[in-house]
């Protein structure tokens, strides 16, 4: 358990176990609040930062992302009802990513589904969940318990990175393939390692009790030193997720448990994930609904755009026509990408300009010394991810 | 008061509420020669700071701003004449076994506080505050609109029952299920959909029955709920604020505003009766016999003291004086305002909580709620009442002398008949004291620092501010009493049955609270008539 | 019924339950041309509509013990009277008791004798009550529309009932849209004087929910009891007991083809391809059907026989937070002779006898259910069956049922210690009236609603099924997304009390789920 010195209210935001080291590094005093605790958005620069991620090895602060113990004899049954994909074919060891729907099939959240045994499993998402869990628990013998501040997490990507755990004596951590987890002793503290990332490169996951947080770092650290480790913010790390085409809650849609207008909730179909949608497994919440969808057919689709010039599109609208005079869309998420020398954007585009070769038009608002210019610049759709270098599936990974 | 004042005006409004005024100040901007008569010495209402002990200010009848319409804030620029609203920076509600719940306007300060009581409370409360703004941003719109009348077949009722229909309609299916769930449901039951912990439902139960005749379990108060939900400061939903000077720096602004837009107000003019001929109102007479001419008269009182008392009865068309009687307006709430030597210790509340900066709760459940309203009905007041407080002077020193302080305590249910007779000034203590004591439970030391405390039945509320039964919404905000109901069907667009005669008040829609929407709703009835509506816009 | 080996062991239809809507859907549906299955669980068809034995040679009509909300036009359609329904007694009078011995009977008659002030608000309130529920009662024997599809049957229902409010002329129009959400107590003292009237009145209105004479929605429920009866409020006795209107569904049913299982326990209902496709009894017998409807209560249906996994979490979150916890016990007394009652002629004794002397009484009878307690002064409707139909005790021997609220469910002291209490606290409280009943009582049973839930298999048991409250009603009833008696599941239908038009013995549930299985369902 973290100590805290200061009552609720007045420190709403809870520290994560790295929050003393993260502070001894952070050069530029830039904290962003996630789920309740307060986290590091820039180290140092974001540039440096995101190189780490694509160069070397990147530590990243995962302590805030939400965490469920669910067990007992109705776990995977619970789970299967809950989630779009098929949770049946997932064994022991493995990791799965999928998405959950309300009852009108609109995307309530994502996350990361851990099998550590037969009906035990770790859920990890970006928001709180457990009144949608507890709904879904109805009917279900399954316990639901939040384990957020008991289980401490370490994200830690890019090339070396696997290098870097092998020198921290994590024996046997390259034969880890994608979407596996495996448990390790660091030194003499018990350790979980998953092969998943946020990043779209090679890299790992580390979940450890809070009370070991710190010595898990500093043993980090230490040996990464030669392999150019470096901690990072949440700035870069969106960087790299625009790259590998991920999408982030409240940016690329919004959670149907937060709407309060009508039509502004995304299906799973819209969101281009239809690939985690299962319909062959048995009911699960929403599936009538997203049924009923898929033969009418998406209203829009969220696509990749690959932009001229090198002006990222923050918010820009998207037309069909140079003119502006047809709005078919907008970004959600928009970044230069510093790796592939793109300008690269997420977007919900309508039907039916969404298909792949197609181009739209993208306002650009150009801050010029303060004098703001307007720019149209043509957006091709294309394939996502916009970067999927091979080291990412790789096993065993190269050694650096 | 003012000798040059023409004999003739435009129009008349009885009675310097929030709403009069609110109604004066678009008459007057319009062009309108408009006269405000008061019958107090001071005018305000029930919005009025009243100074009625050594130094300190009462905001003695209501308490709260934030169902105040931004549109009237602004279209009558009353920041300009004044008006300052804090934000409340946390509430909270005590229970009797020491325990507390807060509500901080942090998000992640009120989330750990709530998973003190229960985690999955903590998290089902952004649903409920996710649904009460779904619920807000379908009703706001109706806010300042004429309700139309669905048994009418002229065009502009038509329009307007289309409007609500499409409005509806809008939401979708799901929505529109949960919307007609919504206003037929008690607070206790839509509590149920959302919270497991008793003190959860307690703290968000209080705003279901206050200035209500009903009980947390009885149909229809989730809707009251929302009423008192629909304040914001500037988007935040239900956020609660201090007028810095008490309730009267909001009647006072929309005073001067009154008075820039060269209106003329009077006070000490209590109206005995509204003049008729021939069907058409054509002005008051005052106490002293005075008579004042006007094309137009705008009735700020409740509906029952307008129809029944303020005009004869046989200029109305009988049926419409029957359902003038059938309105139900019911005395259901007290007032104490209590002048304190210090800043009472409240053991509950952990040191340096800025909770106590904003709404203080007493009660432990909707069971306690209930009973409190069980009280009501045998015509008691509650043996364990529902308490309201707050002590504005720790943000506003303007309300007290320097290291005294105000406490506002607005009680939940006080009868105004009692079943054991008439009120008596004993009983009136007795009733006090009741109070204190429930207060005094809570903080051991409350009771040394009274140095002077005013005390207010239904009865006493009635006799000064003039509202019927003493009741704060100028008539129960149930079903058969809201939209194109209230006040009478029929009659629920501002229009009495007489020509040239409106009504503003908290009787018509939508209600009461310090909101000004009926006022504002009645000046556009009137301007529409007057062929004038488009004045406004300049 | 008999069991036949070799048994068709695929219908169109498996009606589970049944119960008097269950026989009435599958009447229906067997003369749309299905061939069509009921399962009951007990020894007898009839549900809550049954009579059965409480003391020997005792019979009792043991939850429902009038008819009076059954549509004349649904009974006639059934031809129910072919089918031997016999009434013991029809247009039965109603009396509300009063302590001082001058009791009201309800009827211009009485209301002149004892009541003289209010002959004419009655009149007038009879009048108003029956044109209003002239407007209602179309809403009620269809199935609600849905919203917001835009489907051209969706819009033509709810113009019809625009049109049927409109076409009551601006004045009644006016009073339905206030006082539909009113109050009954408000209704009743602004329209009469005589506090035994206004009991009577609010006990309409409140018999079979969980709310008092001033919980608003309750002017609304006492329309819907006009409404439902056809505007009539004629109560009638079928001959036997309930348990006789029972029986002769059951021979409508059969003629029309049915084929009746009793003592058959339907464990779970079976899906395939997210279809129902038929269900398995308990003793493990499966039952292939194109579609299955269940007359069972929506919990029991979907929690229990459907089976969460195969409904969504949101729509499981909302059947359980129905309300459906009953608020009323029934008290049968097996009485050696016939007490007398003070002041009351047999005439009188042979109808409805109410004990509710004023709103107020009511109001705090029903304080205590608030807070899961039984009311220290209980509500009564009285019968005295035997007067009418002497079939139901030994010769010169009577039955006494008796409707008692507030019994809340969920008692907070536990029932089982509290049942006697309160069997001796009613009967005293009937006592009162007729001093010598004590003497006269053999046995007695009460059956309060865990009893009744145990005895009927309603959960909750709540005669309605989910408690028939505005926030409950017409197209969010029994949930959004079953209130057109469709399941989410395809080829699975209610046609229970828990749906629209709610419980009772109605059977007009019954009526509309099956023209709505016959519409959709090949």
């Amino acid at each position: 358990m973290l100590t805290m010195s200061e009552p609720h209210f007045r420190q709403p935001l809870l520290k994560t176990p790295f929050h003393e080291r993260s502070r001894a590094l952070s050069q530029v005093d830039s904290f962003v609040p996630w789920s309740g605790y307060t986290t590091v958005d820039v180290f140092t620069t974001v540039e440096q930062e995101y190189f780490a991620i694509r160069n070397a090895t990147s530590v990243y602060d995962l302590t805030p992302m939400v965490k469920y113990r669910i067990a007992g004899p109705d776990a995977l049954r619970f789970l299967n009802r809950l989630m779009t994909r098929d949770l049946r074919k997932l064994a022991p060891g493995k990791v799965a990513y999928s998405v959950w729907c309300d009852d009108s099939g609109h995307l309530i959240d994502d996350g990361t589904v851990f099998c550590l045994a037969a009906n035990e499993y770790r859920l990890c998402t970006g928001e709180r969940q457990l009144d949608w869990l507890c709904a879904s628990s109805i009917g279900f013998d399954v316990e639901i318990a939040e384990v957020t501040e008991e289980v401490a997490a370490l994200a830690v990507q890019g090339p070396t990175s696997c290098a870097l755990l092998r020198a921290l004596g994590l024996d046997g951590v390259e034969r880890l393939k994608p979407f596996e987890l495996g448990q390790f002793e660091l030194a003499t503290l018990p350790i979980m390692v998953s092969r998943t990332g946020f990043t779209g490169d090679l890299g790992y996951e580390l979940w450890m009790r809070t009370a070991d947080a710190e010595r898990v770092w500093d043993a980090l650290m230490e040996a990464g030193r030669s392999r150019g480790v470096r901690p990072i913010g949440s700035r870069a790390l969106n960087i790299a997720r625009i790259e590998a085409g991920f999408l982030l809650p409240n940016l690329d849609f919004v959670s149907a448990s937060h709407t309060l207008r009508i039509g502004s909730e995304r299906s799973p179909l819209e969101l281009g994930l239809g690939w985690l949608v299962d319909f062959g497994k048995g009911h699960f919440t929403g599936r009538r609904a997203l049924l009923r969808e898929q033969q009418r057919g998406p209203e829009r689709l969220l696509v990749g755009l690959d932009i001229e010039g090198n002006k990222a599109a923050h918010n820009a609208l998207l037309y069909a026509d140079r003119a502006g005079r047809t709005q078919v869309g907008s970004v959600t998420s928009a970044a230069w990408s510093p790796t592939t020398k793109r300008n690269l954007a997420l977007a919900m585009v309508d039907a039916p300009h969404f298909a792949t070769g197609a181009t739209v038009w993208a306002e650009i608002y150009l801050n010029r010394e303060l004098v703001w210019q307007r720019r149209m610049a043509r957006a091709r759709i294309v394939e996502r991810p916009f970067y999927a270098p091979p080291r990412r599936r790789a096993t065993p990974p190269a050694d650096f | 008061m003012n000798a040059t004042a023409p004999e003739r005006y435009d129009a008349i409004v009885v009675g310097a509420g929030h709403n009069g005024l609110v109604a004066a100040c678009y008459l007057a901007r319009a062009g309108l020669g408009v006269l405000v008569l008061e019958r107090n010495a001071y005018i305000g209402g029930a919005a009025v700071s009243r100074k009625l002990y050594d130094g300190f200010t009462y905001s003695n009848c209501s308490y709260v701003c934030s169902l105040l319409r931004t549109e009237i804030i602004r279209g009558l620029d009353l920041p300009h004449y004044g008006l300052q609203i804090i934000p409340y920076e946390g509430g909270c509600t005590l229970m009797r076994n020491g325990e507390h719940l807060a509500l901080y306007d942090n998000h992640d300060a009120t989330r750990r506080e709530i998973s003190r009581h229960s985690r999955r409370d903590a998290e089902s409360y952004d649903r409920f505050v996710r649904d009460m703004l779904r619920h807000c941003r379908f009703i706001k719109p109706l806010l300042l609109r004429e309700p139309p009348d669905p048994t009418s077949f002229k065009p502009r009722d038509i329009k307007e029952l289309l409007w609500l229909g499409r409005h509806f309609h809008q939401l979708g299916e799901a929505r529109m299920y949960d919307t007609l769930r919504f206003w037929t449901q008690s607070c206790a039951d839509l509590l149920d959909e959302y919270f497991e912990s008793e003190i959860v439902k307690a703290h968000m139960a209080g705003s279901s029955i206050i200035g209500t005749a009903l009980g947390p379990r009885s149909p229809g108060t989730a809707y009251v709920l929302l009423h008192h939900y629909m304040g914001s400061i500037d988007g935040a939903v239900g956020a609660w604020g201090f007028a810095r000077g008490g309730m009267g720096a909001v009647t006072q602004a929309l005073a001067a505003s009154f008075a820039a837009s060269g209106g003329t107000l009077r006070s000490s003019a209590p109206v005995e009766e509204i003049l008729v001929r021939g069907g058409r109102a054509t002005g008051v007479r005052l106490a002293g016999g005075e008579e004042i001419r006007a094309g137009v008269v705008v009735s700020n009182l409740d509906v029952r003291r307008t129809f029944l008392e303020t005009v004869a009865p046989q200029h109305l068309p009988p049926e419409f004086l029957a359902q003038v009687r059938r309105f139900k307006i019911r005395g259901s709430s007290g007032k104490l305002n209590i002048a304190l030597d210090g800043l009472p210790h409240f053991p509950a509340i952990p040191q340096g909580s800025p909770c106590t900066r904003g709404d203080m709760h007493v009660t432990d459940t909707i069971d306690m709620l209930e009973r409190a309203y069980d009280d009501w009905k045998e015509g008691r007041w509650s043996r364990a009442p529902y308490i309201d407080m707050l002590i504005p002077s720790q943000i506003d020193p303007t309300m007290a002398p320097n290291g005294k302080h105000y406490m506002s305590v607005f009680v939940q249910y006080c009868p105004y008949k009692l079943a054991d007779g008439e009120w008596t000034a004993a009983k009136r203590q007795a009733f006090g004291d009741t109070v204190i004591d429930t207060i005094a439970q809570h903080s051991p030391d409350f009771k040394d620092l009274i140095l002077h405390a005013e005390v207010r039945t239904p009865h006493d509320i009635e006799a000064e501010v003039g509202l019927t039964e003493g009741n704060i919404f100028q008539g129960e905000l149930t079903f058969d009493q809201l939209l194109f109901n209230r006040p009478i069907p029929g009659y629920a667009q501002y229009r009495a049955p007489l020509h040239g005669m409106y009504m503003c008040g908290a009787s018509t829609h939508p209600g009461g609270g310090v909101m000004g929407a009926p006022g504002a709703n009645a000046a556009g009835a009137i301007l529409r008539d007057l062929r004038l509506a488009q004045r406004l816009t300049a | 019924m008999s069991m036949v080996a070799a048994r068709n062991t695929r219908y169109d239809c498996i009606v589970v339950g049944g119960g008097h809507n269950g026989l009435v859907c599958a009447a229906y549906l067997a003369r749309g041309g299905r061939s069509v299955l009921v399962l009951e669980a007990a020894g007898q068809v009839g549900g809550a509509a049954v009579t059965r034995e409480f003391a020997p040679g005792f019979r009792v009509s043991a939850c429902a013990h009038l008819l009076h909300l059954m549509p004349g036009t649904l009974m006639r359609e059934l031809g129910l009277s072919a089918q031997g329904l016999k009434f013991a007694a029809e247009q039965l009078p109603t009396t509300a008791l009063s302590s001082d011995g001058l009791h009201l009977s309800l009827g211009a008659e009485g209301l002149t004798q004892r009541a003289p002030a209010d002959v004419t608000a009655f009149a007038e309130w009879q009048g108003l009550a029956q044109r209003l529920a002239g407007a209602l009662q179309p809403l009620l024997a269809e199935a609600p529309p849905r919203l917001g599809t835009g489907a051209w049957r969706e819009r033509a229902l709810l113009a019809r009932l625009g049109w049927h409010i409109r076409r009551l002329g601006k004045r009644d129009m006016r009073e339905l849209l206030r006082i539909g959400g009113m109050n009954v107590q408000d209704l009743l003292e602004e329209r009469f004087e005589s506090p035994l009237l206004k009991g009577a009145l609010a006990l309409n209105a409140v018999l079979g929910t969980n709310l008092g004479p001033r919980s608003p929605g309750t002017v609304a429920a006492l329309l819907y009891r006009v409404a439902a009866g056809g505007g009539r409020e004629a109560l009638a006795q079928p001959q036997g007991g309930l348990g006789g209107l029972s029986d002769a569904l059951a021979r409508v049913a059969t003629a029309a083809g049915v084929q009746i299982r009793t003592q058959a326990v339907v464990k779970r209902i079976l899906v395939s391809a997210d279809r129902a496709s038929g269900v398995v009894l308990a003793s493990g017998e499966e039952i292939a059907a194109d579609v299955v409807v269940s007359s069972a209560d929506p919990k029991t249906t979907f929690l229990g026989l459907l089976g969460v996994e195969h409904l969504d979490a949101g729509f499981v979150r909302r059947v359980t937070q129905l309300r459906t916890r009953g608020l009323a016990a029934k008290l049968h007394l097996a009485l050696e002779r016939l007490p007398q009652f003070a002041g009351l002629e047999t005439q009188a004794l042979r109808g409805r006898l109410l004990l509710a002397p004023s709103t107020d009484y009511i109001e705090r009878a029903f304080n205590h259910a608030k807070y899961g307690e039984f009311s220290a002064a209980p509500m009564l409707e009285i019968t005295l069956p035997t007067l009418a139909d002497p079939t139901l005790a030994p010769p010169g021997k009577h039955v006494l049922s008796a409707i008692v609220q507030y019994a809340p469910y969920s008692l907070r002291s536990g029932w089982e210690g509290e049942r006697q209490r309160f069997t001796d606290l009613v009967i005293d409280t009937i006592a009162g009236f007729a001093p010598e009943l004590r003497a006269c009582v053999h046995s007695a049973e009460l059956l309060t609603p865990p009893d009744i839930e145990r005895e009927f298999r309603i959960t909750g048991g709540h005669w309605h099924h989910a408690e028939l409250a505005l926030d409950q009603f017409f197209m969010v009833r029994p949930v959004p997304g079953a209130a057109q008696y469709r399941a989410p599941v395809a080829g699975l239908y209610l046609c229970g009390a828990g749906c629209h038009p709610g419980g009772g013995v109605m059977g007009v549930a019954g009526r509309n789920a099956a023209r709505q299985v016959l519409r959709e369902a090949a």
